[in-house]
């Protein structure tokens, strides 16, 4: 069991170094997000009306393509020069070393982009229940994100044409997205957004579940 | 019903018939293609087995 | 024991290839009949007997293309999942070719589906669209049909693209019972359920025999249209074959 665990850190840390080595790979989606929030204020004049009821939908939205933008860096090197081959070989259970980088990819990617998101919350001055409702459904909604995006990575790897990825992964998101921007409006208009929460906790839950040994048996299907 | 009746369709002739008539095109067409398909396929392997004799 | 043994040799049998294109013959056969008499009766009634409805006069009878093609698309759906799961499981070739010749047409159904709800919605809502759950989760059933469709495309080897694809379209079967019970979990403007209660259902007899004719006229529609894919695909798959040799050549001697 702790041998398990052992696999499980290693495979995070070494994730992890790489990912600093290679800063580029994940500081790059963040910049885009920030760009693209910027865009609208810009597109619309800061001081719109209009601009100020879509905040936080465009914050959400751009946290996806953002996301998608992300993924492929998951699979990607390790796939290029053979690593992945050589996880399908080991005596470890593949569905164990994909958690350990579906995790990394949520540590290095998914929380910063909270973090991010809630910064530019607070400068387009959102409201403070719509604030907690936005860091609440980011945080559950960023590891689904990694996770369904981890099986839909792995079912594209290497294939020509970039955008087979985000065509298969936004219909899977678009639950994620829309019981997120239902707990965000019901927050701004003060109402609970417990149901919305639970259904994302359960969404969660599911995702933990099944995505791991779902995305080892698409990296298997793919690399046999 | 007279015919009249029954092609203005109390009044929502549009609604109706375009839908029928998209729902006509709809099953149509995936039945044409596919034996199109099927024909152009065979046609190929024919040829293909011919050169090869 | 020997009857699941007979089961097992049928099942077997009934995979391979040659076996299923000579028998698919016959079915297709029984199922263009069955479809064109259920069409002409499903038309006659849903369009001439049923009387008009209360509240939304002639324009109810969209609800005879609508509903079979909106059932259809999530029937055609769970085939395609199951069978590209049984391909994925137990290897099968026909369970791959099923799988991936049902999702053009499930896709037409599902753009059916929700081009007559749009046209149906026009004069009773006032509108042609609202993002209400079904509406929603039936628009992205289309996208998931399309993703699946070009997902197939991206693969040189079929037998890759169909496992890829089975994965993609397991994943997606959450979406199912989401677009069933929309109507029950939220309040939505679409309609209730009036047919798939489980008690009686609220719907007069004269207008749901015609709707029942129409379901099973699409169906056999499904089969008839999904064999003539299937044919295609067990040729290509089956090329090198002697009996698909044989085949092509008497074709070949009597179109001559």
């Amino acid at each position: 069991m702790s041998e398990y665990l052992n696999i499980f850190l290693t495979i995070l840390q070494r994730d992890m170094k790489l990912a600093f080595r290679n800063k580029a790979e994940f500081i790059n989606p963040l910049m885009f997000f920030v760009i693209v929030i910027i865009l609208f204020p810009l597109a619309f004049g800061s001081d719109s009306a209009l601009l100020k009821q879509l905040t936080s939908g465009i914050i959400w939205v751009t946290a996806l393509l953002a996301t998608v933008l992300s993924l492929e860096a998951i699979f990607r090197t390790d796939f290029e020069d053979g690593s992945i081959e050589q996880l399908t070989l080991a005596r470890y259970p593949l569905t164990l070393l994909v958690s350990a980088k579906i995790t990394a990819h949520w540590i290095i990617f998914g929380l910063p982009l909270l973090l991010t998101a809630l910064l530019t919350g607070f400068i387009l001055s959102l409201s403070e229940q719509t604030m907690m409702a936005l860091f609440i459904t980011l945080l559950l909604g960023t590891p689904i994100l990694s996770l369904i995006g981890a099986i839909t990575v792995a079912l594209t790897i290497g294939l020509r044409g970039g955008m087979l990825l985000s065509l298969l992964i936004l219909p899977l998101y678009m639950p994620v997205l829309i019981f997120s921007m239902l707990a965000v409006e019901n927050a701004s208009i003060g109402q609970s957004i417990a149901a919305e929460i639970y259904f994302l906790a359960g969404m969660l839950v599911l995702a933990i579940t099944l995505a791991p040994i779902t995305t080892a048996t698409a990296l298997r299907i793919r690399l046999s | 019903m007279s015919l009249t009746d029954f092609l203005s369709m109390g009044g929502y002739a549009t609604y109706v018939w375009s839908s029928y008539g998209i729902c006509a095109v709809v099953l149509i067409l995936n039945i044409i293609l596919p034996l199109r398909r099927k024909g152009k396929v065979m046609r190929d392997f024919q040829k293909r087995l011919l050169r090869k004799e | 024991m020997s009857l699941y043994k007979n089961l097992h040799r049928w099942f077997h049998q009934f995979a391979s290839p040659k076996y299923f294109y000579d028998i698919s013959h016959t079915i297709s056969r029984w199922t263009v009949i069955i479809c064109i008499v259920c069409f002409v009766c499903g038309l006659y009634g849903g369009l001439v007997l049923a009387p008009a409805d209360y509240q939304q006069g002639e324009s109810f009878r969209i609800m005879y293309v609508h509903v079979p093609a909106a059932w259809m698309s999530l029937f055609v759906y769970m085939v395609m999942a199951i069978s590209g799961g049984i391909g994925l499981i137990w290897h099968i070739k026909l369970a791959d070719i099923v799988a991936r010749s049902s999702a053009p047409i499930g896709a037409s159904f599902t753009f059916l589906a929700l081009a007559t709800g749009a046209i149906w919605g026009k004069p009773m809502w006032g509108t042609w669209w609202v993002w209400d759950a079904r509406l929603t989760s039936e628009l992205i059933l289309l996208f998931l049909y399309l993703g699946y469709i070009a997902l197939q495309s991206a693969f040189e080897d079929r037998r890759v693209a169909a496992r890829a694809g089975a994965i993609l379209a397991l994943v997606g079967t959450v979406n199912i019972p989401i677009i069933h019970y929309s109507v029950e979990w939220w309040s939505t403007l679409h309609q209730g359920p009036t047919i798939t209660k489980l008690d009686k259902p609220s719907i007069h007899v004269s207008m749901l025999i015609p709707l029942l004719f129409m379901v099973l006229a699409f169906k056999t529609f499904y089969i008839t249209s999904l064999l003539i894919r299937v044919r295609t695909e067990i040729l290509e798959y089956e090329y090198n074959t002697s009996w698909v040799k044989q085949l092509l050549g008497n074709h070949n001697n009597v179109t001559n």
